[in-house]
């Protein structure tokens, strides 16, 4: 079975679901309707064989404007990993159905995803920060992070702004 | 010492840091690659036991020397910082490669790493590398024991050596 196979199937089954086919390198992948994003990995698990969820991540689009979830579910009975690109707005309601219940490794992955871009995983287990401190502010890998002077009284850059060096901590 | 000071006490001062010098105690501590050399130096083909040095503690209650090895996120320093301040008087502490020192290849757009773990605790002796080779390591903690060998440890309420602030 083929990206183009897997592809057919799905726009066959989820006609709404599926936005389209997007040319990116080196493999192309699937646009899904955030929506849709939890049947679809549903119907590929159970119909299609993808028994492995590789990996969640996120990736921000400030030029867009969006918020990109890409799934990456993997089959060792067709020897293939598919990409499948769920866009969200790029606020802070960023929201996407949590797909723990499917997958055990999407957990850890989400929660990931949810420290570093702010999107959120609604029915997830366990949804808290797993990286960075819980009190932390800001989600460290969207694009306008501006990394804070301090944190709890520790400074947090070498050098201020202005090219004043930061001293001190939290004695 | 000098001369006019008290025979016993120089005596003293000798005896408790030939003592303290001789048994470090490091905690077993790593946080990132650097770990990896302290183990390395800690088995058995650098052998830190030759330096009365390998005996890592579980507890911080029983060791006298934290090597910070390893990178510092702003996560783990108030962690650092709690450590250290369980460890019993005297206490030194040895920054571990470029990440501990001043942030290593974080330095400047590390928004989670703590710039120096001198800012959480008191560092005595700073070692250079990415990460560091065990001689280096060994050679940092033979520095300290120097260091530990002059100092007036018998100074300070009880005898027992006070850090200055």
């Amino acid at each position: 079975m083929t990206f183009d196979d897997i592809f057919s199937k799905l726009s066959v089954k989820f006609p709404k679901g599926v936005l389209g086919k997007e040319e990116t390198k080196p493999d192309a992948s699937i646009k899904i309707e955030p929506s849709a994003i939890h049947e679809v990995l549903k119907y590929m698990r159970d119909e299609l064989n993808f028994e492995t969820l590789h990996m969640v991540s996120g990736v921000d689009y400030p030029a867009l404007p969006a918020l990109c979830v890409v799934y990456h579910p993997g089959s060792y009975h067709h020897k293939m990993i598919v990409s499948l690109k769920v866009y969200l707005p790029r606020t802070d309601e960023a929201k996407v159905t949590s797909v723990t219940d499917l997958y055990k490794a999407a957990n850890w992955h989400e929660r990931e995803t949810y420290d570093m871009f702010g999107i959120q995983f609604l029915n997830h287990p366990d949804h808290r920060r797993i990286l960075c401190p819980e009190d932390w502010k800001g989600f460290p890998l969207r694009k306008d992070y501006v990394t804070p002077d301090y944190y709890n009284g520790m400074p947090v850059p070498l050098y201020f702004e202005d090219g004043a060096p930061t001293e001190g901590g939290a004695h | 010492m000098g001369p006019g000071d008290n025979v016993v006490m120089t005596t003293m001062d000798d005896v408790l840091n030939w003592g303290r010098s001789n048994s470090l105690w490091p905690l077993t501590f790593g946080l990132a690659c650097c770990a990896i050399e302290m183990m390395a130096t800690g088995a058995a083909d650098y052998d830190l036991e030759r330096f009365g040095c390998g005996v890592f503690r579980a507890t911080p209650r029983q060791a006298d020397l934290m090597i910070v090895a390893g990178t510092v996120t702003l996560k783990m320093a108030s962690r650092i910082r709690m450590l250290y301040e369980q460890m019993p008087d005297p206490k030194w502490v040895i920054s571990m490669g470029s990440c501990s020192n001043k942030g290593g290849p974080y330095w400047q757009e590390g928004y989670h790493v703590l710039k120096g773990v001198d800012r959480v605790v008191p560092v005595d002796i700073y070692v250079p590398g990415c990460p560091p080779r065990p001689e280096t390591l060994i050679e940092a903690i033979m520095m300290l024991q120097k260091k530990i060998r002059v100092q007036e440890a018998a100074l300070g309420p009880l005898g027992f050596m006070r850090k200055k602030a």
